[in-house]
């Protein structure tokens, strides 16, 4: 079944995922597309990053042979919380937070790009090398 | 208003980025952006725009984005509006997250007349006052002014979320998706899970009431919610 998967800023539809209660499986190309880990002898890996697996309980993570991933359950070993919303398939996944408290201490600000009123995109490092003043605001 | 504050600074290496939180987009925000008629005085004077910022007033030159999914409010945890960081030239926050100038004299208006006590229009006042003072200190000395914190004061003030806080926020990006594909009763739902786990988050609550009818963040809800509130601030004043 097709599933939307809400993962760090990244919106993908896996057209072959798996959602069954609580667990979301995942052909291993449809893992890298929506959340950017694959899956490596290591365990799960973003970048420099691997998670192993968790021994004993390899069943949690991985099934078909290896060739689907449960994102749910690495969600949960990471601290991730999960939303999904089951009658329109979409599942979202969101920052843990001990990592996001971590970034917001290393006093870096975080880059972003949105559009302005005509379309047009902005992101933060375009104004590197001024000071800026980021003021949010909203009509409501 | 802060058209006048940015074209007195401009041209001192500094910019300010306007970021509109609002899941209804472009059409919620342009009437703002570019006003076609002018902001009734009463409504100036509960925001505490004085004299010297009336007259400054225009249509702003510097970039206004517009954050549907509340991009921003999550990477730099705001939970309020008017809130603002202040950011370096090499990307480093120097003053996290804070109220903007804002202050809670609103709490006192009468809203049958729209009228404000005299003190709680200075109080508004005086709020905006010393932050634009604060920002015009900070963009003439930099790093020398007393109001761009150093690293350990910054990180001091840096407010963390909680493990509640961050499901909310995953639930309010599960409700703005539905929202965004027109399955708004099944996102109500979340939204309103995501108000009840974060409740000190009005971005949270102010938006997700709007999405459920038009004009019900500023309705009888929200005004109860600040009763509410009984002595806790609703803007924790900055600490300038």
């Amino acid at each position: 079944m097709s599933i939307a998967i809400l993962h760090d800023r990244r919106e993908y539809q896996a057209a072959d995922a798996l959602a069954e209660g609580d667990n979301l499986w995942l052909g291993l190309d449809d893992l890298r597309a929506a959340s950017g880990w694959e899956l490596k002898p290591e365990g799960a890996c973003m970048g420099e990053r691997c998670v192993p697996i968790p021994p004993g309980r390899e069943a949690e993570f991985l099934r078909d042979g290896g060739r689907r991933f449960n994102l749910a359950a690495l969600a949960r070993l990471l601290g991730n919380p999960i939303a999904h919303d089951d009658r329109h398939g979409v599942w979202a996944f969101g920052a843990a937070p001990a990592e996001r408290n971590q970034s917001l201490r290393t006093l870096e600000a975080p880059d972003f790009t949105l559009p302005d009123l005509d379309g047009r995109m902005h992101s933060l490092a375009d104004y590197k090398g001024m000071k800026r003043l980021l003021m949010a605001w909203a009509s409501w | 208003m802060w058209q006048g504050l940015y074209q007195e600074l401009k041209d001192r290496n500094f910019i300010v980025i306007a970021i509109a939180l609002d899941s209804c987009g472009a059409d919620a925000v342009r009437q703002w952006i570019r006003a076609t008629e002018p902001t009734p005085p009463p409504m100036l004077e509960l925001m505490g725009w004085g004299e010297r910022e009336r007259a400054a007033a225009g249509a702003p030159t510097y970039p206004c984005l517009i954050d549907e999914k509340h991009v921003v409010a999550e990477l730099y945890n705001i939970v309020n509006v008017p809130m603002a960081v202040w950011i370096d030239e090499r990307g480093r926050i120097v003053r996290p997250t804070e109220s903007a100038g804002a202050s809670d004299a609103f709490r006192k208006l009468n809203r049958a007349d729209f009228s404000l006590p005299p003190d709680a229009s200075a109080q508004a006042k005086a709020a905006r006052t010393s932050y634009f003072d604060a920002i015009r200190d900070w963009v003439i000395k930099g790093e020398r002014s007393a109001y761009a914190l150093g690293a350990d004061a910054a990180r001091d003030r840096v407010a963390g979320i909680t493990g509640q806080d961050a499901r909310a926020i995953t639930l309010f990006r599960l409700g703005q998706y539905l929202f965004a594909h027109g399955h708004r009763a099944d996102a109500l739902e979340y939204l309103a899970e995501a108000r009840r786990l974060r409740p000190e988050s009005w971005a949270i609550a102010r938006q997700s009431w709007e999405i459920e009818e038009a004009g019900k963040a500023a309705g009888p809800d929200f005004w109860a919610a600040v009763q509410a509130l009984g002595d806790r601030p609703y803007y924790p004043p900055a600490k300038l």
